[in-house]
């Protein structure tokens, strides 16, 4: 266990200590946070309203659409000049949700993904691979760093290359393997067909979190691979991956209490539900510095289990994530939101948005396609001018959502309409 | 000679050229040509008929996705050869590329109807004669 004294700290006294870090986060928010005074105004609450860890249900919800808002810069705590590093992640719109972090932030979440890793099974002497994507994506980062803090010898691989990540997992001796879910069963596959065993390797572990995935595809990649596999969870507006994580029981992912506040809501009504319920979480992150982020609401519909857990752990454990209340797909591990697809519709000259998004799993491999209705005004008698149209708009999704989609043109009425709404998403994914 | 061709988009799957065609029929439009180009999903279906506004209607009402638009037509002597001395070479010599062309040859007249766009009409026309 990585820190023991706060990851089995008895609750009252983690309590406590959540409650003085709370008390300082919303003072913090009100007094640097323009956006956040002006909410906590609206509802006539001040930083001293909040005496008891009961009363943050007092505060008003942080939604994704007020990043939007506050873009890029308008949710900050800190100066610029204070900031060490910005991620970012899809919006709802055309554009990305930031994620600025000071020294201090980066320090936190090293140590949180020390933790996780930990708590995962991993140990200073392991040779983790981490082929989660590096870049504005948290997860590349975010492992590295949470790698070294942990001892272990990282190797800064990323996603893809299938055949040197299995040669480097034979000639390295890796132990750990951090991926995305399915990418651990196409890297268990893949060395299936080139006659290498991995499961002889010396790879015991694998961390996988970014996406949904089921208790089959778990063990489909602890047979393939020989390894255990643990789910982990993050979002890059809390701080990244290691907002929480199974332990070696899997029984549900730790929430690390002491820097996340989470609570379980009504999805419609929006009052708080009493633990093991299902709903939707929210989350506050009680010690980031450079992006205060109160009561965020995930959209992510999970149970909350608040009994000690057989490891030791006081940390209260959420259950994978159901749902979600809102229409976000994770495809290959990036977030995409049909609204950001209806507005690079918009942006190609002649289309209508009546469009369709198929989402398929091959090979273990997030496929999606969109389909456009061809109205009579895109429409041509040369075959050239309806290619060129599905290029542009293929393109143009590569660049706003950062993943290949397959361009698919339709005749008019193709697309189910319910009651007159098309149906937008359509996910043939079966985990 | 300048006439109207109707252009319908239709998806790749069995039996939907029978949803097209049925309209016009149904409504006695005669069909003097026709030709598909094909993609993976989908097709363009290019049309010369008797009526073209009577076409129109019809495959509107049956909620196609159409097109009509100027292209040239001309009647020719079905000889070897004649495709290639009465309209491709002529084009090939001033430069005006040929975007697709389809032909039909009528047994009964022993001529061949053969229906082009190309990438200048006005010129296409002043070359291949107007009538």
């Amino acid at each position: 266990m990585w820190e023991p004294q706060y990851e089995k700290m008895p609750r009252e006294e983690l309590e406590k200590l959540q409650l003085e870090r709370l008390q300082q986060m919303v003072k913090s928010a009100y007094e640097k946070v323009p956006f956040y005074r002006a909410k906590f105004q609206e509802v006539g609450l001040t930083p001293k309203d909040i005496k008891s860890l009961d009363d943050v249900s007092k505060l008003p919800f942080t939604s994704k659409s007020d990043f939007r808002d506050n873009y890029p810069f308008g949710m900050m705590a800190v100066p610029l000049s204070e900031v060490v590093r910005i991620h970012a992640s899809s919006g709802t719109t055309g554009k990305p949700t930031v994620a600025p972090y000071n020294a201090k932030d980066i320090d936190t979440w090293s140590n949180l993904m020390a933790r996780t890793l930990a708590s995962a099974g991993a140990h200073s002497g392991d040779v983790i691979q981490n082929a989660y994507g590096y870049g504005l994506f948290t997860g590349g980062l975010g492992f590295h760093y949470g790698a070294e803090r942990l001892g272990a010898t990282v190797i800064p691989i990323a996603a893809g290359n299938t055949k040197r990540q299995i040669m480097l997992i034979e000639d390295l001796g890796t132990t750990v393997l951090t991926c995305t879910p399915s990418y651990a069963l196409i890297v268990a596959e893949t060395a299936q067909e080139m006659g290498i065993d991995l499961a002889a390797s010396q790879l015991r572990l694998a961390v996988c979190g970014a996406e949904p995935w089921s208790e089959n595809m778990r063990a489909e990649i602890e047979a393939k691979l020989g390894v255990t596999a643990i789910d982990i969870y993050g979002l890059t507006e809390l701080l990244g991956p290691g907002v929480s994580c199974e332990c070696s029981y899997k029984t549900g992912m730790h929430i690390w209490e002491d820097h996340f506040l989470a609570e379980i809501i009504d999805p419609v009504t929006e009052q708080p539900l009493p633990y093991g319920q299902q709903g939707e979480l929210v989350l506050t992150a009680l010690t980031k510095e450079a992006m205060p982020v109160i009561r965020f609401k995930t959209h992510d519909i999970v149970n909350l289990y608040p009994e000690t857990c057989e490891c030791g752990r006081t940390m209260i454990r959420m259950s994978k994530v159901h749902g979600r209340t809102d229409d976000m797909l994770i495809v290959r591990g990036v977030n995409v939101f049909p609204t950001q697809i209806e507005s690079v519709l918009l942006s190609v000259e002649g289309v209508e948005p009546q469009y369709q998004i198929i989402v398929d799993r091959e090979r273990h491999l997030d496929e999606i396609e969109i389909w456009v209705e061809v109205s009579d005004a895109v429409f041509s008698d040369e075959m050239r001018s309806l290619e060129e149209l599905e290029k542009s708009v293929r393109a143009e999704m590569d660049s706003v959502l950062g993943i290949a989609a397959r361009v698919k043109l339709v005749e008019p009425k193709t697309i189910t309409r319910t009651e007159g709404k098309a149906k937008r998403v359509v996910d043939r994914r079966e985990l | 000679m300048r006439i109207k061709q109707v252009s319908v988009f239709v998806s790749n799957e069995p039996g939907r050229l029978v949803d097209m065609l049925k309209p016009l029929s149904d409504n006695e439009i005669d069909i003097q040509a026709l030709s598909v180009a094909d993609s993976t999903d989908f097709g363009i279906v290019r049309m010369v008929v008797s009526n073209t506004e009577g076409a129109v209607k019809a495959l509107q009402d049956a909620q196609f996705t159409i097109r009509t638009n100027a292209v040239l037509a001309y009647d020719m002597p079905n000889v070897p050869g004649g495709l290639l001395k009465a309209v491709v070479e002529p084009l090939a010599k001033v430069g005006i590329n040929l975007e697709y062309i389809y032909a039909f040859a009528e047994s009964e007249t022993g001529k061949a109807k053969v229906v082009l766009k190309v990438s200048d009409i006005d010129r296409a026309e002043d070359v291949l004669g107007k009538g």
